[in-house]
């Protein structure tokens, strides 16, 4: 579904990304572990459009997306939770899920949409008409993936769910994550958490300082040395 | 959402209202010449707001250069009524006052707007005083230092008043539009207004060359009815005045606005027997509007008629359900 080539990302002249390779396959959890500076987040945002790389292809459905557009990217159905919690404070947790559908029109969908979102995450329906901003740490995070829900995404690009939160709220965040996955959106997810990450993920990734140092199956990987040593820090 | 229901109903009383309460005073003598101009200079004042509310209130770009977008109005109206001294041309310097503001605004925003934080400020502070200069230099077009004088009398308060509606209405259904939202998303969280697919810049831009043509239009009716205008007068100081305003008010709220534009052109008034005493004292109320709600009178909140509808409602309803118990 998404194949990143060779992919080189530069801020001014130093280089965040050194030539990195990954694939992800329609229905499958993949995640990029890493720590601080490792650059997972810079590789999202390429995904996304918000950055530009300066070498290397990001191929999603047979088509290369590097030069496309933060909205065409959007429209064919990647959508990116940034990292920390982007509500809109000052809309309401209802204006902030419509503000998801920004750029469709079938207005009955859209309803029904929401309307799943509520049943992934209960809480939010009872909070629908309260100011995003009174949200808890927790809320607001389900309220931006609930967002980015509703933009019907067929990948769905997670930047650090489990930042800042508890682990009792980690722990339900990720099985709705696994539940999203099972009802067929495809997700990459980028996570610090590497061990929470890697017990939901098909597949997993090492980053260290721009470069991919290992790979392997999600739960193998966890047992593997170099996760360990270059990350784990055992 | 229909147009006539309840709220939009509410409003259009209120604006009837206000317009007959403005007409009656008049009749009777209450409001006389002097007091006109007031009135007048608060409806100038209050389109100037609203605009710039549209700009630093939904867009969250700061702008300090409103007066120079007033000055084009205001210039091209002057030039243009004076070759055709008819509503024509008043309607026509209104039309061109308004594209030509556009369109430096857009040369301004495209941009500055692609930028994150507050370069806006420093380009349209530049852009204001680039206006005035060259309006200084135009030589017999614009009477240079001078300033035009002699323009026609085509302005009256009914003019301000309608116009002032217009760019109202024009603005909050502007805020409660698609587009409005998306600009108000982009203030809020840029990068999650860009993961959503909004285009950013797009966003502000439209709020700010908004902003701008609806200054032309307040300087196109400050042309017409003061008859005289300069350079000097929209200078740096006047572009202050309008951000006062809008502080005031409370950013982002429309209402605010309006009400603060009324209620510091009435101040003015009442604080002129105070001499040069009156800007200790108009300083002194701004301040302690700061200090007491920092935020402005309304802050980002509007006058909302439809949620008194619904406590109305919710009361009635409490009094039927005490009744059948």
């Amino acid at each position: 579904m998404l194949k990143v080539r060779d992919l080189t990302v530069y801020y001014g002249v130093i280089e965040a990304i050194k030539g990195v390779s990954f694939e992800v396959n329609e229905g499958e959890i993949v995640t990029l572990i890493g720590a601080n500076g490792a650059g997972k987040t810079t590789i999202l945002k390429t995904i996304s459009g918000l950055v530009r790389p300066s070498q290397g292809e990001i191929i999603y459905q047979e088509q290369p997306i590097q030069r496309a557009t933060p909205r065409t990217i959007v429209q064919s159905g990647i959508s990116h939770v940034p990292e920390g919690r982007h509500v809109f404070s000052g809309m309401t947790v209802m204006e902030n899920l419509e503000m998801g559908a920004f750029l469709r029109k079938d207005k009955e969908a859209i309803k029904e949409d929401i309307k799943k979102v509520f049943d992934h995450f209960p809480i939010l329906e009872e909070r629908k008409n309260q100011d995003s901003a009174t949200l808890s740490g927790g809320e607001q995070q389900m309220l931006a993936m609930g967002r980015a829900l509703i933009s019907k995404p067929k990948l769905l690009l997670l930047d650090e769910p489990s930042m800042g939160l508890a682990p009792l709220f980690i722990q339900e965040i990720f099985q709705i994550i696994k539940k999203i996955n099972e009802e067929g959106t495809t997700i990459l997810l980028i996570e610090q958490n590497a061990s929470v990450a890697l017990e939901i993920a098909t597949k997993g990734y090492v980053l260290e300082t721009g470069k991919i140092v290992e790979s392997g199956v999600g739960k193998e990987l966890l047992e593997s040395e170099a996760v360990q040593k270059a990350y784990l820090g055992g | 959402m229909r147009i006539l229901n309840k709220t939009n109903g509410i409003w259009m009383i209120l604006i009837v209202l206000s317009f007959g309460l403005l007409q009656g005073a008049i009749l009777l003598g209450l409001i006389d010449a002097f007091y006109e101009i007031t009135l007048v200079t608060i409806l100038i004042n209050m389109i100037l707001a609203i605009g710039l509310n549209v700009i630093i209130g939904f867009s969250g770009q700061f702008s300090l250069g409103h007066a120079g977008f007033m000055a084009i109005g205001a210039y091209a109206t002057g030039i243009l009524t004076k070759q055709f001294p008819n509503y024509g041309g008043m309607a026509a310097g209104i039309v061109v006052g308004g594209i030509i503001a556009g369109i430096v605004a857009l040369i301004v925003g495209i941009p500055t707007l692609r930028l994150k934080g507050d370069y806006l400020a420093i380009a349209t502070l530049g852009v204001a005083e680039i206006i005035r200069i060259i309006i200084l230099n135009m030589g017999d077009l614009t009477n240079g230092a001078a300033g035009l004088s002699g323009i026609p009398y085509l302005s009256t308060w009914y003019i301000g008043f309608f116009l002032a509606v217009v760019v109202l209405i024009f603005a909050a259904n502007y805020k409660y539009s698609s587009v409005g939202r998306a600009t108000i998303s982009v203030r809020e969280d840029e990068i999650a207004a860009e993961s959503l697919g909004i285009h950013t810049t797009r966003y502000k831009t439209i709020a700010f060359v908004m902003g701008a043509v609806t200054a032309a239009i307040a300087g196109s009716i400050h042309a017409t009815y003061f008859s005289v205008i300069s350079p000097d007068q929209f200078n740096f100081m006047k572009s202050i005045d309008i951000l006062i305003i809008v502080v005031f008010g409370g950013i982002g709220s429309l209402t605010g606005s309006v009400i603060a534009a009324t209620v510091l052109g009435v101040l003015n008034v009442f604080l002129q027997p105070f001499g040069s005493f009156r800007m200790i004292l108009y300083a002194i109320a701004l301040i302690s509007i700061m200090i007491f709600k920092p935020s402005g009178l309304m802050g980002t909140k509007e006058l909302n008629i439809s949620s008194f509808i619904r406590k109305k409602d919710k009361s009635e309803n409490k009094k039927r359900e005490e009744k059948v118990r």
